[in-house]
């Protein structure tokens, strides 16, 4: 007998409203439709408002998650658009916020998942390990997600050595619980068996449905915005994260594998800080142009698409966010898996449904 | 296989002193700099009117003529502290939530 059951949009695993109609023939998923919409913000419409500088902090409320990368992606956009160079301190230091915000949003992710297989002491492990990261970014740019400390031309905030060390100290701190951690999320009987073999995305699949970010590396796709060195990347010598698995476990394991990579790339953008000015001042307005700007979120690549009449409002703001482009190798992952995997394969590409809906 | 692997991590936590605090009666310092609500040194300001004209969501409403007033709306505020860096007299300061003032 085949029925439809609507997963969401209220769903106890689902951090955000979306709809999933599963049509179902006994316990099998056959199909999967998406419904979207719950949480329509009209942000890029409210973007051509706004003047150019003010669309630094709007476009940071894009995702509540990877908020930094979201003003980073936009200015970068502006500079290209502008002719502006950044200094090389600035570069740094926002590779160092970038890469903390990738910290917080792989725990909160591999969080959710532990939640979604109902591990909930590790859940709340993982939870409490952010906070480490989370003090971190409060102690160098007064707040805990919404940074503000990116604008065109550089960055508003610096950090001194005081805070330096704290990072570096808060940095071992969460380097000791993963140690802890990761071996139970990776290497426990119960994990794996929830995640080993479900949610299979073949490299093909996830090429042709264009997966990005750590759906895509984890179906053994070495794609990461990062590798083109955009900021202070290329200095710092990255080198992807990718597995083999094609399935919710080798999902698992980039997020972890990144984790440990992020704590490694924040010390280097530390350790090596130059010395230099904050800021590059400029004047007027962006000239008339088009412009389109990628940067590696934790989720995957987002791509930013800015339109200028050489007013100070802009034209058109476009914003691609990466569960977008993760929702069609979704479908592709639930269809053929039972109904109590559904809840561990949404989760394990990390939707971020507010980002999608903008 | 390994089973039972967080098992040493449960006798740690059991053994150890409670990670949460007593929240209404424990309240954690907050860190230099954050930004956590906005206060205005009024006898400073000169009405300009930068700073709301540098806020992203229309937060600040200032008026010269007929009368000088300074308002702000709390709940519109989005704490990025634009206004602060604008302002020419530095009369505006982003300070902790736990701060009296304001």
């Amino acid at each position: 007998m085949s029925m439809v059951i609507p997963f969401g949009p209220q769903h106890p695993v689902l951090p955000e409203p979306i709809q999933l109609r599963l049509s179902l023939q006994e316990e099998r998923v056959t199909s999967a439709l998406p419904v979207l919409g719950y949480i329509h913000r009209g942000l890029e419409k409210l973007a051509e408002e706004k003047d150019f500088q003010q669309d630094a902090y709007l476009v940071e409320r894009v995702c509540g998650i990877c908020s930094f990368i979201h003003s980073m992606c936009y200015c970068q956009g502006i500079e290209e658009l502008m002719d502006l160079k950044v200094p090389p301190r600035a570069q740094y230091l926002r590779v160092v916020w970038s890469e903390l915000h990738r910290m917080h949003s792989h725990l909160l992710a591999t969080g959710l998942l532990a939640d979604a297989f109902g591990f909930e002491n590790l859940f709340m492990q993982l939870w409490r390990t952010r906070e480490h990261v989370m003090d971190a970014m409060e102690y160098t740019t007064g707040a805990r997600i919404m940074l503000g400390s990116c604008c065109i031309g550089g960055v508003r905030k610096d950090i001194n050595e005081e805070q330096k060390k704290f990072v570096l100290d808060k940095l071992n701190t969460v380097e000791k619980d993963l140690k802890v951690l990761l071996p139970v999320l990776l290497e426990d009987y119960s994990v794996k068996k929830r995640l080993v073999g479900i949610g299979m995305l073949d490299q093909l699949t996830a090429r042709e449905r264009g997966a990005v970010g750590p759906t895509a590396r984890g179906s053994g796709l070495a794609m990461d915005h990062r590798m083109t060195g955009y900021c202070a990347y290329g200095e710092l010598g990255f080198e992807p994260v990718v597995e083999n698995g094609c399935d919710s476990y080798a999902r698992t394991q980039v997020r972890a594998g990144e984790l440990l990579q992020s704590i490694d790339l924040v010390r280097r953008a530390l350790d090596r800080l130059p010395d230099s000015e904050l800021k590059v001042p400029f004047k007027g307005n962006p000239p008339a142009g088009e412009v389109v700007i990628r940067a590696e979120q934790p989720r995957g690549e987002v791509f930013y698409f800015l339109k200028s009449s050489g007013k100070d409002k802009l034209d058109r703001l476009r914003v691609r966010t990466p569960t977008f482009a993760n929702l069609s190798p979704l479908l592709a992952m639930l269809t053929g898996c039972t109904l109590p995997d559904v809840a561990v394969i949404i989760l394990s590409v990390d939707p971020c449904v507010s980002c999608t809906e903008r | 296989m390994k089973l039972f692997t967080i098992f040493k991590d449960i006798v740690r936590n059991t053994f150890s002193k409670p990670y949460t605090r007593n929240y209404p009666t424990e309240i954690r310092p907050s860190f230099e700099g954050e930004r956590g609500k906005l206060i205005i040194e009024g006898e400073k300001c000169i009405y300009c009117g930068i700073c709301a004209r540098k806020c992203p969501s229309n937060a600040l409403v200032v008026t010269k003529k007929p009368d000088q007033s300074w308002q702000f709306e709390r709940y519109r505020c989005i704490l990025c502290a634009a206004c602060v860096e604008a302002c020419p007299k530095k009369c505006l300061h982003m300070v902790s939530r736990l701060d009296e003032r304001g």
